[in-house]
């Protein structure tokens, strides 16, 4: 078994039957992650017990133990994950030296089947970036180009995937932050339904919308990780309390009678030829499996961003209010601490903790928020939200699953679009809605620009029918041209 | 663009210590932002209940029993400053 390029169920499957040692495994990733992250940045801390750990996975595993569906399997996870004693900083400087007392529901569950946390991955700060450049610890690079992005937030999770330095790694999506990293570095996330996964231990960003999910290699490694992190949570009393199908057991790839809806309102924007393509090939790929193309209308998809950004600015500005220099993170140095003013402690402890696009998000929340505008924007949006909402229900009607672009264009270069706020907000024209409206959305490798850079395939389904997509994605993952393409990294 | 005075007050209100140029920029950025978002001011949502949560959530009943998960040592370990298992913060009253 060539390891770097093994499933994550080839792994799980060889550990548990001892044809291959869990310790084997994380050594082999180690060396690809000392090897190789160098030149990417996407690791911003590593898990030093990780071989401890294997260790104790072979051991349950020679005791006869049947250890669970990740045996051994070497995971990386977005750095905005608690793991406990392992360093969780969001990105930031605010919480630089943070050490959680306990792991998010989510990891634990990924620990629970048998996976070894191998490290935190790097990512926009409090996820608050599409392009992985906020990170007070660096931008991270596209394994594909390395002078471009690789999308963001969950940059890190994505560059560490496609090039193979873990098997499996997670992330978190709260308008896109795991669907446009993958695709842009060439690999499937999934950002299940609203409450299928606990938020328990998730540094919070914007609650109403904020998921996790599997972004990983293949559409059945997504669906077996996806299985795993999925169930209800006491701790977070949002989680949905729906049984998790299996999803992974499930997948068929037959798409006879399987209605595909295009949004009519994402077909006036212009995008970019190479990604008009991908989508056209990838319809013209569901037609011949014989599946049904449908039109669909959501008027209110043009009003995304705006919604989106109102709704996050205004969750983030109440969110972030607890980092306050005094239970935990990052404070300004003041000589003489009884001499200080509670409002000086707080704004200079704020203002040279959090980074600029932080920093940007909280003020417009807070405007966004203050008295006089708050039925302007932050209730307004809610309004908009609502019929947004509705109006994907009414078309999930009319089809099974919803097609789309990710994003406008491939990956751009690193650098290009930071000093402009407002055109990286735009970048998110597609992806924004499906949380607004709390739905399940991934994005799956379907094409490749003339410049060599990846580019997905959003598929969106009706809440909780995570099914319909993957099986969809599953179609179109066996149909690709470019499965087993490798960026030139690995 | 947020006048100054305006994104003073915000800043005050965020608890956020700015610079002059971090208020400059913030003020032309805002400003350009809040100008393409206000775009939404136009929709009718006449009698529209704003939605917070977007799926349904059963509601979840547990008995109210006191439980610890975790020790006041680790609940500090983080604090910037502390004394023994209390956090150091300026003066208050």
């Amino acid at each position: 078994m060539d390891l770097t390029f093994a499933s994550i169920s080839e792994i799980a499957e060889a550990v548990q039957s001892r044809k291959l040692s869990a310790v084997e495994a994380v050594s082999h990733f180690q060396k690809r992650i000392d090897s190789l992250d160098g030149r990417l940045n996407s690791f911003i801390a590593k898990n030093e017990h990780a071989l401890k750990d294997a260790e104790a996975i072979d051991a349950r595993i020679a005791r006869g133990e049947n250890v669970g569906v990740l045996a051994g399997v070497p995971f990386g996870i977005k750095d905005m994950f608690c793991t406990k004693g392992l360093k969780t900083t969001a990105g930031s400087k605010i919480l630089e030296n943070f050490i959680p007392p306990y792991d998010a529901t989510a990891v634990a569950r990924l620990k629970n089947a048998g996976a070894i946390v191998m490290g935190k991955l790097n990512q926009d700060e409090f996820a608050m970036g599409s392009s992985n450049e906020t990170s007070y610890f660096g931008a991270v690079k596209n394994p594909w180009n390395l002078d471009c992005v690789p999308g963001g937030s969950s940059g890190g999770s994505a560059a560490a995937q496609a090039a193979r330095l873990v098997a499996g790694t997670v992330g978190t999506d709260t308008g896109g932050s795991i669907r446009q990293p993958a695709s842009f570095c060439g690999i499937v996330g999934v950002k299940p339904t609203y409450g299928r996964i606990s938020r328990y231990g998730i540094i919070a960003f914007a609650s109403s919308l904020d998921q996790a999910g599997p972004m990983v290699s293949t559409v059945r490694d997504a669906a077996l990780t996806l299985e795993v992190m999925c169930g209800f949570d006491p701790h977070d009393s949002t989680t949905s309390q729906k049984n998790v199908p299996a999803w992974s057991k499930n997948l068929d790839a037959d798409m006879k009678g399987l209605k595909v809806g295009l949004i009519k309102e994402y077909m006036r924007g212009s995008l970019h030829p190479d990604v008009q393509k991908t989508v056209d090939n990838s319809i013209e790929t569901l037609k011949k499996l014989g599946a049904e193309i449908v039109e669909i209308s959501v008027p209110m998809t043009e009003f995304a961003v705006p919604v989106y950004y109102l709704v996050c600015a205004s969750e983030a500005s109440s969110n972030l209010a607890r980092y306050d220099g005094v239970k935990y993170g990052y404070r300004a140095s003041f000589k003489n601490l009884s001499a200080v003013e509670l409002e000086e402690f707080y704004g200079r402890t704020r203002g040279e903790g959090f980074g600029s696009e932080v920093k940007r998000r909280i003020m417009l929340g807070t405007y966004c928020l203050s008295s006089g505008y708050y039925d302007a924007y932050y209730n307004k949006a809610g309004q908009v939200r609502r019929l947004m909402t509705n109006q994907y229900l009414e078309a999930f009607k009319k089809c099974d699953v919803i097609l789309s672009p990710v994003t406008t264009a491939p990956a751009f270069k690193i650098g290009e679009r930071i000093s402009d706020p407002l055109a990286m907000y735009l970048n998110d024209i597609f992806t924004t809605s499906t949380n607004l409206a709390g739905l399940p959305g991934m994005s799956v490798p379907f094409g490749m620009s003339q410049e060599g850079l990846p580019i997905g395939v959003q598929l969106t389904a009706s809440h909780f029918e995570e099914q319909k997509m993957l099986n969809v994605a599953l179609a179109l993952e066996n149909a690709s041209s470019v499965k087993g393409q490798k960026p030139h990294v690995v | 663009m947020i006048d100054k005075k305006t994104l003073e007050h915000i800043a005050r209100l965020a608890r956020l210590q700015i610079s002059d140029e971090e208020a400059q920029a913030y003020s032309d950025q805002l400003g350009k932002a809040l100008g393409h978002f206000e775009q939404i001011a136009k929709i009718n949502t006449a009698g529209v209940e704003p939605l917070v949560t977007p799926t349904e959530i059963e509601a979840y009943w547990r008995e109210d029993v006191v439980a610890q998960e975790y020790s006041a040592e680790e609940m500090t370990a983080n604090a910037p400053e502390r004394a023994g298992n209390l956090f150091k913060v300026p003066p208050v009253v």
